[in-house]
C-alpha cells in the first residue's frame, strides 16, 4: 500500500484533506450567515453582496489568486492585519491554500444553503415565534434542523471544490511541496517530470474517489433525514 | 379582556378597527378582504400598524416582541414542525396542562407520529394543542377549519366547542362561515371594508336587522340558546328557548347530549314564515307567538322583520309584497312558523 504513492504524494493527499476541511469548517458559518442574509434579508446592498459572493465562480481563478496575493500577501492590507492581530500568515503557507480553497468554494456553498433556506416556509418560523421562541431559538430549533441537508450539501460541495482547487492556490501560495502542494498541484508537477504519469494517474483516481465518497455520504445522511420525517 | 384599536393604510385599503373582546370566543366575521386577518395579525404583532393600541387584561402590548406576548396562534394550515413528532410539536411552546390538553383534544394516539402522516383534522388538533400548551393569555384562531373538508370540519368542531366551554381567556376567531360562528362564538365583530360594522354579544348582533346586509341574506338569522328537554324516537329533539319550545333535528348520530344541556339553534331568517293567525292543519312543527319590533326595508324584494318574544329576538325575511298584504306593522302580534327540517344539523350544537 505504501508504495502505491511516494511519500511526497502522501503528504500532498494529507495536505489536501487538511486544507479542504479547514476551508469548509471556517467558511460554513460565514456561508450560512451570508445565505441567510440573501434569502431573508431586505437591506441596501443585498444585490451587491450577491454579486460579490458569486464573483469567484465566474472570475478566472488566477485573477482570484492574484487579488488574494494583493490583499492577503505579507505586505497586503488584510495580510498585515491578520499577522498583527492573530499572528496568522497566509502567504506561501498551507493556511493561504485553505483561504484560497474557501473563497473558491464559497459561492457553491452559499448557493446550496440559500436554496434550502428558500425552500422552507417562513410561516414555520413565524409560528415558532408566536409560541414564545426567540429569534435565536427559532434559528436553532426550526431553521437549522430543517435546512441541514442543504448545509451538508453546501459543505460537501465546498470540500470537493477545496480538494480540487488549482488556479487560485498556485497563484496565491505557489507550489511548495509539504507546505502548499495539494493534490491538484502535485498532479500538475508530476505531469511535468518524465515518468510521473503513473503516479499522476493514481492521484487522479484517488481524488475522484474522495470526492465521490463525500457526495455519497452526504446523500445517505440527507436521505436518512427525509426518511425519518416521512415515518 | 382584550382591547383593540388598530389603524393602517394599505395600498387602496384602510384598516381602522376598534373593539373589545371579553373572555371567551369573539368571532371576527366578514367577507374575504374585509380585514379580519389583518386585525389578528396586528393584535399578534406580526403586522406593523400606523397606530395601534392592543391591551390584554390592562397590559399594554405595544412594543412587546411577538415571542413575549404570550399568545397562541392557530392558522388555516397547521404549520406543524415537520422534523418533530407530535409530542415535541406540542411541547415546543411549553407544557402547561399537558395531560388535560392531550385528553381534551384526543391526542394520545398521535403523540409518536410525525406531521406528514397526520390527516388535516388531526394536524389542526395538534396545532390547537400546541398553542394551548404554551399557556397563552390570548388565543388567535385564523380560520382554523376553512382548509378542511366537511367531514374533517365535523371532526374538529366538537373539540373547539370543548375549548369554548373550558377556556376563559379571550379568543379571537376569524371566520367567514356563519354556521361555525353561531356555534362557537359568544361575541361577534362584523368587519366590512376594513372597519367594524357591528359588534357585541352574538345573539344581540345576529338578531339585529341592521346586521343583515353585512352577514348576507343567505346567512342572516338569529341564534337562540335553549335547554334540551328530551329526544323523541323519530329523530327530533325538543328544545326550550326563550321564545317557546321548538323541535329540531337531533343532529345525526351524535345527538345533542342529555336532557338539561344547553344548546344553540341558529334560525335562518329566510326560513321563518309569518302568519297573522295561529295556523291550523300545517306541517311545520314550530309555531311561536311573537310581536314585531322592527321592519327594515332593504333595496331588494324583501324586508327584514325583527321579532321579539319575551326577551328573545328572532329575525324573519319576507317579501315586501307579503309584508304589504299582511299589513305588518311594528307592535303587531304575529306567529313565526319554522320548519324543523329547515334547521340544518350544523346549526344546532
Amino acid at each position: 500500500m505504501t508504495d502505491f504513492l511516494g511519500p511526497a504524494e502522501w503528504t500532498a493527499l494529507r495536505l489536501s484533506v487538511q486544507v479542504a476541511l479547514c476551508a469548509t469548517l471556517f467558511s460554513l458559518p460565514i456561508g450560512f450567515a451570508v445565505a441567510y442574509a440573501l434569502s431573508r434579508g431586505d437591506f441596501f446592498g443585498r444585490q451587491a453582496l450577491n454579486v460579490l459572493v458569486h464573483l469567484p465562480l465566474v472570475m478566472p481563478p488566477v485573477v482570484t489568486g492574484y487579488l488574494l496575493l494583493l490583499g492577503f500577501g505579507r505586505t497586503g492590507p488584510l495580510g498585515g492585519l491578520f499577522e498583527d492581530l492573530f499572528g496568522l500568515v497566509f502567504a506561501f503557507r498551507w493556511t493561504g491554500a485553505a483561504l484560497a480553497a474557501g473563497i473558491m468554494g464559497f459561492p457553491l456553498m452559499v448557493r446550496a444553503i440559500r436554496l434550502s433556506l428558500d425552500a422552507i416556509e417562513p410561516e414555520l418560523e413565524e409560528a415558532a415565534g408566536t409560541l414564545g421562541a426567540s429569534k435565536l431559538r427559532v434559528l436553532c430549533t426550526v431553521t437549522l434542523p430543517l435546512i441541514w441537508p442543504g448545509l451538508l450539501a453546501g459543505a460537501v460541495l465546498g470540500f470537493a471544490k477545496g480538494m480540487g482547487e488549482f488556479g487560485a492556490t498556485i497563484t496565491f501560495v505557489s507550489n511548495i511541496p509539504g507546505q502548499t502542494q495539494t493534490l491538484a498541484l502535485s498532479i500538475n508537477s508530476l505531469l511535468e517530470v518524465p515518468g510521473g504519469e503513473t503516479l499522476a494517474l493514481r492521484l487522479a483516481v484517488l481524488s475522484i474517489a474522495i470526492a465521490a465518497i463525500a457526495i455519497a455520504l452526504s446523500e445517505v445522511l440527507a436521505a436518512r433525514v427525509v426518511r425519518r420525517r416521512s415515518e | 379582556m382584550l382591547q383593540v384599536d388598530v389603524r393602517k393604510e394599505f395600498d387602496g385599503f384602510s384598516l381602522n378597527a376598534a373593539f373589545d373582546a371579553p373572555n371567551g370566543i369573539t368571532a371576527l366575521f366578514g367577507p374575504s378582504g374585509s380585514g379580519k386577518t389583518s386585525v389578528i395579525r396586528a393584535v399578534s404583532g406580526l403586522l406593523d400598524c400606523d397606530q395601534s393600541t392592543v391591551r390584554l387584561g390592562g397590559r399594554d402590548m405595544n412594543g412587546v416582541p411577538i415571542h413575549k406576548r404570550k399568545l397562541g396562534y392557530v392558522y388555516q394550515n397547521a404549520r406543524l414542525f415537520p422534523h418533530m413528532n407530535v409530542l415535541k410539536n406540542l411541547r415546543y411552546g411549553g407544557q402547561v396542562d399537558e395531560a388535560q390538553i392531550v385528553a381534551l383534544l384526543g391526542l394520545e394516539p398521535l403523540l409518536d407520529r410525525y406531521p406528514s402522516s397526520l390527516s388535516g383534522g388531526e394536524a389542526q388538533r395538534v396545532a390547537l394543542g400546541r398553542a394551548l400548551m404554551a399557556g397563552p393569555e390570548l388565543l388567535l384562531l385564523d380560520e382554523p377549519l376553512s382548509a378542511l373538508d366537511a367531514p374533517r370540519k365535523a371532526e374538529v368542531l366538537p373539540y373547539l366547542e370543548a375549548l369554548r366551554d373550558q377556556s376563559d381567556i379571550p379568543m379571537l376567531y376569524v371566520s367567514h362561515d356563519m354556521a361555525e360562528v353561531a356555534r362557537l362564538a359568544r361575541y361577534i365583530v362584523i368587519m366590512n371594508k376594513g372597519k367594524v360594522a357591528l359588534s357585541g354579544g352574538l345573539e344581540t348582533v345576529l338578531a339585529d336587522p341592521a346586521a343583515v346586509p353585512f352577514v348576507g341574506v343567505q346567512d342572516a338569522g338569529a341564534v337562540l340558546t335553549g335547554r334540551v328537554v328530551g329526544h323523541a324516537d323519530d329523530g327530533l329533539t325538543k328544545i326550550e328557548t326563550g321564545a317557546g319550545a321548538i323541535w329540531v333535528p337531533s343532529s345525526g348520530g351524535r345527538g345533542l347530549g342529555r336532557a338539561g344541556g344547553t344548546v344553540r339553534v341558529r334560525v335562518p331568517a329566510q326560513d321563518v314564515i309569518l302568519a297573522r293567525s295561529a295556523p291550523q292543519g300545517i306541517s311545520a312543527l314550530n309555531v311561536l307567538p311573537v310581536f314585531i319590533e322592527t321592519i327594515e326595508h332593504g333595496r331588494g324584494p324583501s324586508v327584514i322583520v325583527g321579532l321579539k318574544s319575551n326577551d328573545t329576538q328572532l329575525i324573519a325575511r319576507v317579501t315586501k309584497r307579503s309584508a304589504q298584504t299582511l299589513e305588518l306593522a311594528v307592535g303587531d302580534h304575529v306567529y313565526a312558523i319554522l320548519k324543523a327540517t329547515a334547521i340544518a344539523p350544523t346549526d344546532v350544537g
